[in-house]
């Protein structure tokens, strides 16, 4: 495997720091603040959820974390270095259809190394060591159109893992995936991040999701998106889905569901994606 | 079991449409013969399939068709692929940027509308030889479809795979050839196939005015040495290389895009 696993292993690497960062969508007339004085530090190899109802800009905060969309105000750092455009060093996992329908999964897995300069026999090995590690081995070959929507998603975490990025950013990765698929991608997504230990901000508004995934969980409220709590989850890792009938489980998603209730007679918001507002 | 019972109707389906041919050549051949006269349109003329076939054959032994046919193939071949290259560059400068596409798109929207076949007089008297006029009118009629195409291709290029391409390290030409490009290219191969149908069109159409040998000369100077049997060889030679440039596109593309087509792929 040639993973820089002395370097994602210490705890130096993939530090991320909110600080009073807001982020303003649209122009003109229809701008609006997606995101409002946030304060959230990520520790190094810290696996953190962000959960929080349609709309409330934890795309947003993805988006701009990922370096696509602009911060207006506050400071939003990496290892201390100010975030500017998109780097190979923060990978970002979207929802579903980004992988290039055109390449092979090899080469699609191989594209930050090939944008590296790397020999082609060089990335295709790396590439296919990587695929092996999401079980995807005997794949290498195919289009992604010939691939299950899990399948895809994996080959999605191979393309950014390849890249040894310092965090690894997903955007509700598993959402458009069928229940039974999600659970499995989620102790796929568990088993790798136990091999590769890269700091991992998952977005999702699936709370089942967030308390079985998450280190720790990043509540946000409802347009302008504000931190309404931070809450760290004791269970022990590995984990399995057994874990979801436990009662301090249990506990902690009445918890979490009473402090996402929307009020009532209110209207649900549009989805922001974490390339700006829906064109 | 069940292939045997859907194969049927196939066969039956492939029968049918052969006869439906059979029968149009059959009605043909009737109607010429006894010089079928509906009032409106009159079939005095025209001359029956066996007496084309015979002009054929003697088109086929004799130097002529080569002369005739790689002339026009010539005018095809240098109008359309300059309308390929200028027409592909026009219409990425116009998808991917803001400036180009205001200063390059008025002029290109204001001339869009006149139909290839009214460039014909202006075109005799700006270039110097009746082939250079020609060479231009299969240009400016396969130009228009491919630049928007193009351009529609290139402006609707998926965000998120842009997106995708910058966050894993792509640079801004990287981005043009590994994304914006097979992004396009389906978009890009239906204006090339449009090109090519009105290419030929307008090919064909400014033999007939200006030109010396080309397959549509050769049409016209038929009808007027009354040689009407040799209309009709040169109209199924038209659409026979028509056929034969859209089939060499489609297979090209199909070649080019595996991914559309993932089953044969692997």
């Amino acid at each position: 495997m040639n993973i820089r696993v002395a370097d994602i292993g210490t705890e130096s690497v993939g530090r991320i720091d909110f600080a009073d960062v807001s982020i303003s969508l649209g122009s003109g007339g229809d701008a609006f603040e997606a995101v409002s004085g946030l304060d959230v530090a990520i520790a190094p190899g810290e696996l953190v959820c962000i959960l929080g109802p349609s709309g409330c800009g934890k795309s947003t905060l993805l988006g701009a974390l990922a370096g696509h969309l602009p911060i207006t105000a506050g400071r939003l750092t990496v290892d201390g270095q100010q975030v500017q455009s998109p780097s190979p060093d923060r990978g970002m996992v979207f929802q579903q259809h980004t992988l290039f329908p055109w390449k092979r999964v090899r080469d699609n897995v191989a594209f930050g190394p090939k944008m590296r300069g790397l020999a082609r026999r060089e990335r295709d090995r790396a590439a296919d060591a990587i695929l092996k590690l999401v079980g995807l081995s005997g794949f290498e070959a195919f289009y992604p159109a010939q691939l299950s929507g899990g399948m895809q998603q994996r080959v999605e975490i191979a393309r950014v893992l390849i890249n040894q990025p310092r965090v690894l950013l997903m955007d509700e990765p598993f959402s458009a995936l069928d229940a039974q698929t999600r659970g499995m991608m989620q102790e796929v997504l568990l088993d790798i991040w136990s091999k590769i230990p890269t700091t991992t901000v998952f977005v999702t508004h699936d709370i089942d999701e967030a308390l079985f995934l998450a280190d720790r969980i990043v509540v946000m409220s409802a347009r302008p998106g504000r931190v309404i709590e931070d809450v760290v989850l004791p269970f022990a890792r590995p984990r399995s889905h057994d874990l979801v009938t436990e009662p301090e489980f249990v506990r902690l998603k009445r918890h979490v569901m009473q402090l996402l209730r929307r009020p009532e007679d209110s209207e649900p918001l549009a989805r922001l994606s974490p390339l700006g507002v829906p064109s | 079991m069940a292939t045997a019972i859907k194969a049927r109707p196939a066969a039956v389906r492939w029968m049918v449409r052969g006869l439906s041919i059979l029968a149009c050549i059959a009605l043909w051949q009737v109607a010429s013969t006894t010089h079928l006269n509906l009032g409106i349109v009159t079939f005095r003329n025209v001359p029956p399939p066996v007496e084309v076939v015979q002009s054929a054959l003697a088109l086929f032994r004799s130097p002529k068709l080569t002369a005739h046919v790689t002339s026009s193939l010539w005018r095809v071949f240098a109008g359309y692929g300059a309308a390929v290259v200028i027409g592909v560059f026009l219409g990425f400068a116009i998808g991917r940027s803001r400036a180009a596409s205001d200063l390059l798109l008025p002029p290109l929207e204001l001339l869009r509308p006149i139909p290839a076949v009214a460039w014909i007089p202006l075109s005799i008297l700006m270039f110097p030889s009746s082939e250079l006029s020609m060479i231009y009118i299969t240009f400016i009629g396969a130009l228009f479809p491919i630049v928007l195409n193009t351009v529609h291709g290139v402006a609707n290029v998926d965000r998120r795979l842009v997106a995708s391409a910058r966050s894993l390290g792509a640079g801004k030409l990287a981005i043009l050839r590994e994304v914006v490009l097979p992004d396009a290219a389906p978009s890009i191969v239906t204006g090339l196939a449009i090109g090519m149908g009105t290419s030929w069109f307008c090919l064909v159409t400014a033999e007939m005015i200006s030109g010396q040998f080309g397959i549509g000369y050769y049409t016209w100077e038929a009808y007027t040495l009354q040689n009407y049997a040799d209309i009709i060889v040169g109209m199924l030679i038209i659409g026979l290389l028509g056929m034969g440039s859209s089939w060499l596109l489609t297979t090209a593309g199909r070649l080019l895009m595996p991914w559309r087509s993932p089953k044969v792929a692997r």
